[in-house]
């Protein structure tokens, strides 16, 4: 099953070889690690060449204060045609937490990274309307950092 | 609220030991709640409204969608930090006399949720009547808690409740700091009655409206 997806990756690479630094292959699941310079044009090649239509889900995660790169954004695609679903992995370093927008390929990650930047603090460049989703607007910190409290700064209190 | 304190603030004592059983007891059998469903005590509440555990029998015939038109607020379910000043807005928009029932584990402490998102507690936005724990509460425990409300509203007197003006209801008062008044004919059956039995006690904090009665 997996053996498709690897053959959508060598045609992927066969165009950019700079496009495809990583693949993992775990469990039925594959894993392209792509540069964050070309995550828009390997997106765009994969919606429109290979199928791939359907953004089922955009987050982020935090590998922890000590690892180099810091976070990491996922790109699940779906492909609504054949039934294909592969898992495209940009890594970021804490310095520079910025990657361009998947918003101009699929309309759906507007809300997805938005709450990517509400709760990581991950910025992506190009996005129409960057602001907190889920929690308050005058919220200090990315809540689900590692390095940020299970319970928070302090209690709340009206004045 | 403020027609009735002034015309019988003067009244004797006599006068408005009749006025408040009267009064209460209207008060108390029309209790129509305001829909503040945050949560999975939401169902709950759906629940005691049915046909099972018919909540319209002690009086909260309808569930008013709008504040305006209602006059208890049963908060069920968690209230997050983003939700607080919108709750803390229809609790405002609520007209006179109004009480608060805390339905649940989180609106009474924040339940299992002792997180960043969740305020810990719904006390700290409103002032609380009655609390009810439970996650979720059966619906037979948020019916005894509306006939615990109901014990507490015949209680009060008329000559409570008058206007606050603005700063002062915005200030946080410490559960159990209320200055106790003197008493009425009222307070004084009340004293005696809640020595002769000590279950009909209220485990409740007395709502900032509430001149503190029994102890």
């Amino acid at each position: 099953m997996t053996e498709k997806l690897h053959e959508f990756i060598e045609k992927v690479k066969a165009e950019n070889a700079s496009w495809v630094a990583d693949v993992k292959d775990d469990r039925d699941e594959v894993t392209v690690t792509v540069p964050r310079e070309s995550i828009v044009d390997v997106c765009w090649v994969m919606k429109t060449k290979h199928g791939f239509d359907m953004l089922a889900d955009l987050c982020g995660a935090d590998r922890g204060p000590e690892e180099d790169p810091r976070f990491e954004v996922n790109y699940h695609l779906f492909s609504t045609k054949h039934h294909n679903r592969i898992r495209l992995k940009v890594l970021l370093s804490e310095d520079d937490p910025k990657v361009t927008t998947v918003t101009t390929v699929w309309k759906t990650a507007n809300w997805h990274e938005r709450e990517t930047y509400d709760l990581f603090g991950v910025i992506f460049e190009g996005h129409p309307d960057l602001r907190r989703i889920l929690l308050p607007s005058d919220f200090d910190g990315h809540a689900l950092r590692k390095d940020y409290p299970l319970r928070g700064y302090e209690p709340y209190s009206m004045n | 609220m403020g027609l009735e304190n002034t015309l019988f603030e003067s009244l004797p004592d006599v006068v408005t030991v009749k006025l408040d059983a009267v009064v209460n007891w209207a008060r108390k059998s029309s209790l129509w709640p305001a829909t503040f469903g945050l949560a999975c005590c939401a169902i709950e509440m759906m629940n005691t409204v049915s046909a099972r555990n018919d909540l319209s029998r002690f009086g909260a015939e309808t569930f008013r969608a709008s504040p305006r038109q209602a006059d208890v607020m049963i908060v069920s379910g968690r209230v997050s930090r983003k939700m607080a000043p919108v709750l803390r807005r229809i609790y405002d928009q609520m007209p006179e006399p109004k009480w608060v029932i805390s339905m649940g584990a989180c609106a009474t402490s924040g339940g299992v949720f002792d997180n960043y998102a969740i305020v810990q507690g719904v006390d700290k936005v409103v002032p609380v009547d009655v609390y009810v724990p439970g996650c979720p509460p059966r619906p037979e425990m948020l019916v005894h808690a509306i006939t615990m409300l109901q014990e507490k509203i015949m209680k009060e007197s008329v000559k409570d409740r008058r206007d606050t003006f603005e700063p002062e209801s915005r200030v946080s008062i410490v559960p159990g700091t209320l200055p106790v008044t003197e008493g009425t004919a009222l307070e004084r059956e009340t004293e005696v009655e809640v020595a002769q039995n000590e279950i009909s006690r209220p485990y409740t904090i007395p709502s900032r409206h509430e001149r503190r009665r029994s102890s």
